[in-house]
């Protein structure tokens, strides 16, 4: 029997980059607010100091920050037809734990969305004509426009000190920045981060084809800076141990680097660690949450009230809770109906491995940072006009190398032998002179009808609960996307020389070990329509009005960027619309 | 923090054991905190084999020395490496610290003692590691490597679903074994040894020929060679992952061996601080590599 603790205003679930946003702007409106999180505490001296910060094979190879798969995993299969069987292993993304979420461990690539990213169903079906689109293609309109947003882009990325040239500032097109971007209201807070020689000669390669390329705007700091909470943070010191690891510099934005000093130390603030919430309680009408039931590591289990839920967990976590409360419609793709589940998405990556002259190249790629690199929007969105090449989306691309750490960075030319003295020659000889971006083409995936999340029938977790199971394939338009993108990426290499190259294309069927990213995104999408959104324009439940659900499952499609910057965004419009509205009159922002 | 939530880091499981383990705590109006309280890595120490049999430890020496073969010519031949004159660098410092001070102040690890002045005197060109004699898998220490793997959580397959029903289904859902690394190789180095004492003249693998092994190597990967109860290609695969994991992981995993791989590739290992080298472009780096546990000429203050 659940013991229960002392009312709150707030209950957040989850304290990663949005549950830290809202757990902050919602003290600052006065609000008691407790944070209840499912892993441990870290901090950057204790856990990622920089004696031993730097070790592929404990953070990066057996995933040491990131949710064990025994706490809880995921069932997947491609087609409804399939039996789902459990991610048994980490394969295509690594879902986060702990306090500081994903942010602790990201690259920090700090992008936003384009314009017409948030009215994509509009603007493609104006533009092409709604036959254009495939028939079992689920995109909508986000609800909510860049401009609306752009103020809370700006919020976010002055909190982290990102480092950038802007592209367009207040509608005028910028020298050296992404002329294809939304306008921001005032410069990056930092300049843009130095680059190594490949990014650098990828840039010019780009530029002689007649692209834009600029700087990768970047949450790894290019100089010391001191956010308007007040918080400093350190200069990145390009170590190449960024992705899957912590920062032992305070020079990757985190809530750690950036907020949690500042939100911890407010009376109005409370957090539990080891602490899963299991369930979001309902009253007897079920149009109304009471808070939380969560379960710690002593396996006590504890009622938490609160007169507002935020549901700030994971992409599908947060689903899941839903599904585990009985919040809102499941989806049924047969019936095309319910809500919760639907418009799940992930991303369209490929990368390609170029091998240059070693006598003449020497690229020090081990030197990086997780969000250097030069990249080009040219192929983004729609840049381009799609009625030639027959598919929708797109993606940035760039020589966004990240590391060249030795276990998976020893990279051999196509046709050498992957052991055996031949082998040991090859990875001696190519090493210093290999261009190996990881998620160089970062291309969108749009929703479809049969790409979903629901509950496992078979497979629970530790505590006994339904696993989240994926339903996920790659359909034609976003393959066709990608070779089309690959390939032009494929130019610009040939441009700055490279002797021989490995394209590495996203094929069909979607695999769930091969690495792309944690960009899972949707399933409890924004809307303007109860019957196919789970929020509305706010974040806010259409069934429970005193629940709000952050993050990238808001997401209706993604778009061919990186997500944190659009749902940390989405995180402060959210928080503005509590503070501004609900909080007066508590009940729904938008009728139906 | 509890000393309970600290072990758990220490090995590595990087989550309290549910159910087991009380650690949850409530933090409000400070930042917690304990001082030293830090999740270094524990070395592993040389000597005696913690999962492997005396025989396997011969067979794993073996293969690791196939997979990840000695350079040609006797210990110390220079290797020839493209690029190897032609991007030298010199050290871009006024002090001309020689090269074993450098290593003996531990230059530009970052850990807290800032860096130091090039690896080089001012005189010459920065060595190039690259084309120092590189040991292969055995003497690097890769089935030390393994076999401290296996004896540890990535053997037990700790903190990976576990649960059945185990069903086996397509390539796109992953591997689906009941069976633990553990558990996997055990059978596999057994039917590796039976198929080689199954051949001709029924000499064990560790007694062949370097040629014949590597035949038998190449038969495993191209499928070719079958192996009673085991799946060949599949073990294979793991091997040479799992080698070259510790070929090139850092050396207090007990491959590596004094950064032999790393050198071999130019890799400066865990250095933290790259600053003032991220605007020489197309320069190599000058300075010698260092480890997380330390580098040759440091001494341990025990």
């Amino acid at each position: 029997m659940a013991r229960k603790l002392p009312r709150k205003d707030v209950v957040i679930i989850g304290l990663g980059w949005t549950g830290s946003i809202m757990a902050n702007e919602l003290t600052d409106a006065g609000l008691q607010v407790v944070a209840i999180e499912r892993g441990p505490w870290r901090n950057t001296a204790t856990n990622f100091a920089p004696n031993y910060a730097q070790d592929e094979l404990r953070y990066r190879i057996r995933h040491e920050l990131f949710l064990r798969p025994a706490q809880t995993s995921f069932s997947f299969r491609n087609k409804t037809s399939e039996t789902a069987l459990p991610i048994r292993n980490w394969g295509a993304f690594m879902p986060p734990n702990g306090v500081g979420g994903g942010g602790v461990h990201w690259n920090a690539e700090t992008w936003r969305f384009l314009p017409s990213d948030f009215v994509l169903k509009t603007h493609l079906t104006q533009r092409y004509g709604a036959k254009f689109l495939p028939n079992d293609m689920t995109i909508q309109d986000w609800g909510v426009t860049y401009d609306e947003l752009e103020p809370h882009y700006d919020a976010f990325e002055y909190l982290c000190g990102t480092s950038g040239t802007a592209g367009n500032l207040r509608g005028q097109i910028q020298p050296g920045g992404n002329p294809f971007e939304g306008p921001r209201s005032r410069p990056y807070p930092t300049p843009a981060q130095r680059q190594g020689y490949s990014h650098t000669l990828f840039a010019q390669a780009a530029a002689s084809l007649g692209y834009k390329p600029f700087p990768q705007p970047s949450g790894n700091l290019s100089q010391a800076y001191t956010n308007p909470l007040g918080v400093r943070m350190g200069p990145c010191t390009y170590c190449g141990f960024c992705e899957w690891f912590g920062c032992a510099n305070y020079s990757k934005a985190s809530p750690q680097t950036t907020l949690l000093p500042v939100l911890v130390r407010k009376p109005n603030f409370t957090a539990r660690d080891l602490s899963e919430v299991t369930r979001i309680n309902l009253d007897a009408s079920g149009k109304r949450t009471t808070g939380v039931t969560f379960i710690d590591t002593s396996g006590d289990e504890w009622e938490q009230p609160a007169d507002l839920v935020i549901l700030a967990a994971y992409t599908i976590f947060n689903v899941r809770l839903l599904l585990l409360s009985g919040i809102g419609a499941a989806y049924d793709p047969v019936a095309n109906k319910g809500v919760v589940g639907r418009n799940f998405t992930h991303q369209t990556i490929s990368n390609i491995v170029s091998f240059f002259d070693p006598e003449k190249f020497n690229f020090n790629n081990f030197m990086s940072s997780g969000s250097i690199g030069m990249c080009i929007d040219e192929f983004n969105g729609d840049n381009f006009d799609h009625g030639p090449v027959g598919f929708v989306g797109g993606g940035y691309m760039g020589q966004v190398q990240t590391n060249a750490r030795p276990i998976q960075g020893t990279k051999v030319p196509p046709g050498t032998p992957q052991w055996g003295a031949k082998w040991k020659q090859a990875v001696r000889e190519h090493y210093l002179s290999t261009v190996n971006p990881g998620t160089g083409v970062h291309g969108s995936m749009y929703s479809y009808r049969d790409v979903y999340l629901d509950l496992d029938p078979t497979y629970t977790d530790h505590l006994g609960l339904p696993l989240t199971r994926i339903t996920m394939d790659f359909h034609d338009n976003e393959i066709k996307q990608n070779a089309f993108l690959t390939d032009k990426f494929a130019e610009i290499f040939q441009a700055m020389g490279a002797q021989q190259m490995s394209k590495q294309y996203r094929k069909a069927p979607y695999d769930i070990t091969d690495y792309q990213t944690t960009h899972l995104c949707g399933g409890a999408i924004m809307g303007t329509d109860p019957k196919t959104s789970a929020t509305n324009r706010y974040l806010q439940s259409w069934d429970v009005p005193n629940l709000f659900v952050t993050g990238a499952s808001s997401f209706p499609q993604n778009a061919g960027y990186n997500p944190t910057g659009t749902l940390c965004a989405l995180a402060y419009w959210s928080a503005k619309a509590i503070r501004e509205q609900y909080l007066k009159n508590p009940g729904p922002l938008v009728h139906a | 923090m509890t000393d309970i939530r600290r072990r758990d880091l220490l090995v590595g499981t990087a989550f309290a054991l549910l159910g087991k383990a009380a650690g949850a705590d409530v933090i409000a109006g400070a930042l917690p905190w304990s001082p030293n309280a830090a999740s270094p890595p524990l070395p592993v120490h040389p000597g005696g084999w913690h999962f492997f049999t005396e025989a396997e430890s011969a067979l794993a020496e073996a293969l690791a020395d196939r997979i990840i073969p000695p350079d040609p010519g006797p210990r110390g031949t220079p290797v020839a490496v493209p690029g190897s004159a032609a991007a030298a660098a010199t050290t871009p410092a006024a002090g001309s610290a020689t090269r074993d001070t450098a290593r003996a102040s531990g230059s530009a690890h970052a850990n807290g003692t800032g860096s130091t002045s090039g690896a080089t005197g001012a005189s010459g060109p920065a060595p190039d590691y690259r084309t120092e004699w590189c040991p292969g898998g055995r003497e690097a220490g890769c089935a030390v490597f393994l076999d401290r793997q296996l004896a540890g959580p990535y053997g037990q397959s700790e903190g990976l679903y576990r649960k059945g029903p185990f069903q086996k289904g397509s390539k796109t859902q992953g591997e689906q074994n009941p069976e633990t690394p553990a558990q996997l190789y055990r059978r596999w180095l057994a039917a590796l040894d039976k198929y080689a004492r199954s051949l001709q003249d029924g000499k064990p693998f560790v007694e062949m020929s370097t040629d014949r092994q590597d035949v038998i190597l190449a038969g495993l990967e191209s499928g070719s060679v079958e192996l009673e109860g085991v799946d060949a290609k599949d073990f294979f695969k793991h091997l040479v992952m799992d080698l070259q994991t510790g070929f090139f992981a850092d050396p207090l995993y007990g491959g590596n061996r004094a950064m032999c791989a790393w050198k071999m590739i130019g890799y400066p290992g865990a250095h933290y601080d790259y600053r003032d080298w991220i605007d020489r472009h197309n320069e190599r780096y000058p300075h010698p590599p260092v480890a997380i546990t330390g580098a040759p000429g440091w001494i341990p203050r025990s």
